[in-house]
């Protein structure tokens, strides 16, 4: 027996024992035991996401407070984002860049008025946190939010259900933050999420997390899904998986994340990899992350190689799957710039046995996000 | 009668004369979950015991399909490419892979019948 050392013991969300008595098949996930699937299944809880409403447990995920003078200037230092044009009680997506012009984790930021709120990725968290303070501890304090779960409703329906307990919420956008009581418990929403849908993910406190999801369960609307479908949702939305589609050796002009570079940092820099990276969105990337589209049933995975027409090796697919809502194989992985042309045609070495695929435009499923 | 046999990798084969029919258990497409693609073997195909013989997908991975005996591909399901969800639904019926003109009947001693299946699925919970 080794489970002994501590790295061996899987941690467990606040609703672990929700996820047991809905059936969930549970999985080993980022250092917890995690719901993969609920009975329904993966094909069947990823269309009920896309058709009503989803309820997703992501309280493995890190959520972070910044305080102190100047939060958003200091951010600025660890991420290519404008964080000081964020108005308050407004969302971005940014990234955490190293000095090779690499990615450490992607992340989401509000700003809260008196301090930033974050949302990080579960398996980095723990380095997020020592990276934050190294950088900006001297100055800002960083507290991790260890108390508080994260779920998220996603779905066509999950803003109508919203509204039902908290009818202010009506009034949110797209990246937007409110602080709204559902059914009594005082929770954090940001009208996001993970899988090109309309919705929320909602910060709650640890010891009511368990109550407000049998709150959202109750309603017609909503099931549970788990990390199985999140994952195939999240790929047909070509929303990028941090340490498959991005990592410290993709850059974010190389993950086509150049959005995520705000203009005013553009001209100023003054974040890790700036030369590297503004360089690179002037000149262009070697590579480029796009979707590829298996013109067969066979679905073509995580380092399936790809190829050109003539056999040559030109980039390797990073997450690929099975599009329930596409009805058939989607991937999305790098490639040479001269071959990441919309269109263009590509091979996928699946078993030995190169396979045609065409280079697509992403996200493979549109957004439906509420930008009001 | 037929009898069927199973192997520790979770195939099944039912024996009809030296003809045996192969698909997976339902505890194997309980544990991949939805089906979504199956990759058979062309007919004519020469297999032997425990070598690769087709594969099956479900959303998250690509799991090998192995053939429990040796012998030559004598027909596929071709009703899975279009409905992979078979697997799913009816794993030792019309979920089928393929069938076999077995080599060498003898390799049937070394499988399980349906009774020491049952026996090996309750030890792996």
């Amino acid at each position: 027996m080794t489970a002994d050392s501590a790295s061996d013991v899987l941690l467990r969300t606040p609703l672990h024992n929700l996820h047991r008595e809905f059936g969930a098949k549970i999985v080993p996930f980022a250092g917890y035991e995690m719901p993969v699937q609920y009975p329904a299944g993966i094909i069947a809880e990823h269309q009920h996401a896309r058709a009503a409403a989803g309820l997703f447990d992501v309280s493995h995920m890190g959520q972070v407070r910044l305080d102190g003078p100047a939060a958003a200037r200091a951010l600025e230092t660890l991420v290519p984002g404008d964080i000081e044009g964020l108005p308050q009680g407004h969302t971005r997506y940014t990234l955490f860049t190293n000095e090779a012009g690499g990615i450490l984790d992607d992340l989401m930021v509000t700003n809260n008025g008196d301090h930033l709120f974050l949302v990080v990725n579960a398996a980095c968290k723990a380095a997020d946190i020592a990276h934050l303070k190294a950088g900006i501890g001297a100055r800002i304090k960083v507290t991790e939010l260890a108390d508080r779960a994260l779920l998220a409703l996603q779905g066509p329906q999950a803003a109508a259900v919203v509204a039902r307990l908290a009818p202010e919420t009506a009034r949110m956008k797209f990246m937007t933050f409110g602080r709204v009581r559902l059914g009594g418990i005082e929770c954090w929403l940001t009208r996001s999420g993970y899988t090109g849908e309309d919705g929320f993910e909602i910060s709650v406190p640890a010891a009511s997390a368990e109550r407000l999801a049998r709150l959202l369960l109750a309603e017609a609307e909503v099931k549970p899904v788990g990390l199985g479908a999140r994952d195939s949702l999240r790929l047909e939305a070509g929303l990028c998986l941090y340490g498959h589609d991005i990592d410290t050796t993709t850059t974010p002009v190389e993950a086509n994340l150049n959005w995520a570079i705000g203009k005013r940092r553009r001209a100023g820099g003054g974040f890790p990899g700036a030369t590297k990276i503004l360089n690179q969105l002037t000149e262009g990337a070697p590579r480029l992350r796009v979707g590829i589209l298996p013109e067969g049933r066979a679905p073509a995975r995580e380092h399936t190689q790809v190829t050109d027409a003539a056999g040559k090796p030109v980039g390797e697919i990073t997450s690929g799957g099975y599009g329930p809502t596409v009805g058939g194989p989607v991937a999305m992985g790098y490639v040479a710039r001269a071959a990441a042309a919309e269109g263009a045609t590509v091979n996928l070495v699946v078993r030995g046995v190169p396979r045609p695929a065409r280079i697509a435009k992403l996200p493979f499923v549109p957004h439906r996000y509420h930008r009001g | 009668m037929s009898e069927m046999k199973f192997t520790n990798e979770h195939e099944w084969i039912r024996i009809e004369g030296d003809i045996g029919t192969i698909g997976i258990t339902d505890y194997a497409q309980s544990q991949l979950g939805d089906v979504v693609y199956v990759e058979l073997p062309a007919v004519g195909k020469k297999v032997t015991k425990g070598g690769d013989a087709a594969v099956v997908e479900s959303v998250k991975a690509a799991s090998e399909v192995y053939a429990p005996l040796a012998g030559e591909v004598t027909a596929i399901n071709d009703h899975l490419t279009g409905n992979p969800g078979l697997v799913n639904s009816a794993p030792t019926g019309d979920g089928w892979f393929f069938k076999l003109k077995i080599a060498d009947k003898g390799e049937l001693a070394g499988l399980m019948d349906e009774g020491a299946y049952k026996k090996f699925i309750e030890g792996l919970s």
